[in-house]
């Protein structure tokens, strides 16, 4: 079985309000080197197969057509048995 | 004018729209997500809500529906499709309108009357609407912060691609609720076919209401028909 453990990032282009917010709940807190929180999604999909380079192509093509949009997000992943 | 309403799982603004529609004696039908056809509309409706309660982004799981292939292939035929809110966000994601919609800059759902400019008259959408008038229409959202690349941008303004922008009571573009890019509330494609647009205005055309300006949209699109039939 693989597991894909992928993240969905906001492009760097994009403004984030939630890090935004969270940056200034960190500097509240007195975490005043904290210069900038981006907010990110992580999704893990595992897999009937042991195929890494087909998977890897599936997890593409699933990121490609849903996870991410790529108007304004991009994608990368690891590919791990489990 | 025959008009097909389409109610995802979680849509809510469903009925209000058809009802408008009911009002003004069209023949309007509520069609449900996973059917196959759109029973021969003149005119397409995405209405607002929460679709596959905006899980992974909103609208990018009501895509997938099954009725969605047939708004697709109505709209590249040049059928009217009008998607209000969440409706603007699944038409977002399905390639039909460029650009995205992404949280309220100040991260709030926000719910009020807010003013909108007409910036061009040139749509079915906005026939007879004098460029720079101003509506009173309410607003309703979560993730209404319209956002677009910079060369997207040129081209929605090249191509008079802007159909409503946010305004203050004068017109002025001072009043950005959302933190939308060049103050965007409502865009068309480039075939001027398909509208999506955050503001409710099936929510303002009923004399109930404190507002009856999206009257003025649907009263647009009646022009439309009748200079086209």
């Amino acid at each position: 079985m693989l597991i894909a453990k992928i993240f969905v990032q906001l492009k760097p282009s994009v403004l984030d309000p939630q890090g935004k917010a969270v940056t200034n709940s960190l500097h509240n807190l007195g975490f005043n080197q904290v210069h900038e929180t981006r907010i990110s999604k992580y999704i893990e999909i595992r897999f009937d197969s042991n195929d890494k380079t087909e998977t890897a192509k599936q997890v593409e093509k699933i990121c490609d057509s849903l996870l991410a949009n790529p108007n304004t997000e991009t994608y990368h992943f690891e590919l791990q048995e489990c | 004018m025959r008009v097909s309403v389409i109610t995802f799982p979680g849509s809510n603004c469903d009925h209000d729209a058809y009802e408008v529609f009911k009002s003004r004696a069209h023949d309007a039908k509520l069609i449900w997500h996973k059917d196959h056809d759109l029973e021969d509309p003149d005119l397409v409706i995405l209405p607002g809500g929460f679709s596959y309660g905006d899980y992974l982004r909103c609208g990018a799981l009501a895509r997938f529906s099954p009725i969605v292939n047939e708004v697709l292939a109505f709209a590249n035929r040049g059928g009217l499709v009008m998607g209000i809110c969440n409706g603007f966000q699944i038409l977002t994601e399905t390639g039909l309108l460029p650009g995205t919609l992404l949280m309220n800059s100040d991260l709030k759902f926000i719910c009020k009357h807010q003013f909108i400019r007409v910036e061009t008259s040139n749509s079915p959408f906005s026939k007879g609407i004098e460029p720079g008038t101003i509506l009173d229409i309410p607003i309703a959202h979560k993730e209404g912060n319209y956002f677009i690349d910079e060369s997207g941008l040129n081209s929605l303004q090249d191509n008079d691609q802007v159909l409503f922008r946010y305004c203050d009571v004068q017109g002025e573009y001072q009043d950005n609720p959302n933190g939308a890019i060049d103050n965007i509330a409502g865009i068309i494609n480039t075939k001027r076919n398909v509208l999506g647009m955050m503001p409710h205005p099936e929510r303002a055309a009923t004399d109930s209401v404190s507002s009856q300006d999206g009257r003025k949209i649907f009263q647009a699109l009646e022009r439309y028909f009748d200079g086209r039939n």
